[in-house]
C-alpha cells in the first residue's frame, strides 16, 4: 500500500512539473530574472500547487491516520536558525545558476542529456558533502 | 503566452495534488531534497523503497507524457562548471535548509509554516540576485 501511494504521488508529482513547464530551465530562469523577459508561470504552477496542498493539510485535522498507518508529520518548528537561511541562499544561487531544483532534476532525466545528468550527479554529490558543511556551520562563531 | 500560464496553473494542480496523496496516504511531506538526499546520506534507510518507487515514478511519467504535451527539452546550459556549481549548491543548500521548492515551497506554505514561508523569500531572493549578477553584469548565463 505504501508502496503504491508513493509510485502514484511520483507520478503525479512528475507530470505536474512536466506539464506545467518546470523542467524547461528557461521558465525557471525567467522567473527569477525580474530584469529580463521576465515570465510569471512558475507563480501560477506555486500557486495551483498550494490549492490542494493546503486542503489536505486541512484534513489531516480530520483524519486520524495516514491510510497506510502510523501518523502525520508534527507541527512545524516555529523558529529560524542559520542552517535554514543560509541553505536557501545556497540552494536559490544554485537554481539561478542553472534554473534546476531537486524535483525537474529527475523529472527532466529522460530528455535532459548531459547537462542534467551532470547536474544531478553534481546534487548528489553535494547532498553527499552536506553533513559536513552542517557540522561546519553550527561550528561557526554567531556573528553577534 | 496564455497556454503557458494554464499548463502552468494544471500541472501545479497535480503536483499539491501529488503532495496531498503523499501526505494524507504515507502521513509524509513531499519534498524532493529530502526524499533524494534521505538515500544519499543513509538517513532514509527505513524507508528506501518508498523513496525509490517515489523517485521512479517521478523519473517515468513525463516519459509516458511525451508526445501528447509539452516539449521534452530542458534548454539547460551546456556550461559544465555552471551545472556543476549549481548542483552542488542545490545539494548542499537543500540539505542544509531540510527543503527545497516542494518541501519548503508547496508543503511548507501551504501550512503556512514560518520556516517554510522564510526559505521561500531567501531561495527567491538568492536566485533572483544571481540572475542579476551573473546574467546582467557578468553575461556568463
Amino acid at each position: 500500500m505504501r508502496l503504491l501511494i508513493a509510485l502514484l504521488s511520483g507520478a503525479l508529482f512528475g507530470s505536474g512539473l512536466y506539464i506545467s513547464g518546470m523542467t524547461d530551465t528557461n521558465k525557471v530562469q525567467g522567473w527569477l530574472d525580474v530584469f529580463g523577459q521576465w515570465d510569471p508561470t512558475l507563480a501560477f504552477v506555486m500557486g495551483g500547487a498550494i490549492i490542494p496542498m493546503a486542503i489536505a493539510w486541512q484534513l489531516t485535522r480530520v483524519a486520524k491516520r495516514p491510510v497506510s498507518g502510523g501518523s502525520f508529520p508534527p507541527a512545524p518548528m516555529p523558529e529560524l536558525d542559520r542552517r535554514l537561511i543560509v541553505g536557501s541562499v545556497l540552494f536559490g544561487m544554485g537554481w539561478g545558476l542553472a534554473g534546476l531544483c531537486p524535483g525537474p532534476s529527475v523529472a527532466s532525466l529522460s530528455f535532459g542529456g548531459v547537462p542534467g545528468l551532470v547536474f544531478l550527479a553534481a546534487m548528489l554529490a553535494g547532498m553527499g558533502f552536506a553533513p559536513m558543511v552542517k557540522a561546519r556551520l553550527d561550528r561557526a562563531v554567531p556573528a553577534e | 503566452m496564455q497556454p503557458e500560464w494554464i499548463m502552468g496553473l494544471i500541472g501545479g494542480l497535480l503536483i499539491g495534488l501529488a503532495g496531498a496523496v503523499f501526505l494524507l496516504g504515507n502521513g509524509r511531506i513531499m519534498g524532493a531534497s529530502g526524499i533524494i538526499g534521505g538515500l544519499v546520506d543513509g538517513s532514509g534507510h527505513s524507508d528506501k523503497w518508498d523513496r525509490l518507487i517515489f523517485l521512479a515514478g517521478v523519473f517515468a511519467a513525463p516519459m509516458a507524457l511525451m508526445g501528447f504535451v509539452g516539449t521534452p527539452e530542458t534548454n539547460a546550459t551546456d556550461n559544465i562548471a555552471v551545472l556543476i556549481a549549481a548542483g552542488l549548491l542545490v545539494g548542499v543548500g537543500t540539505r542544509i535548509a531540510n527543503g527545497c521548492t516542494s518541501g519548503h515551497g508547496v508543503c511548507g506554505i501551504s501550512r503556512l509554516s514560518f520556516r517554510g514561508i522564510i526559505a521561500t523569500v531567501f531561495y527567491i531572493l538568492a536566485g533572483g540576485l544571481t540572475m542579476v549578477f551573473f546574467r546582467h553584469l557578468l553575461g556568463v548565463i
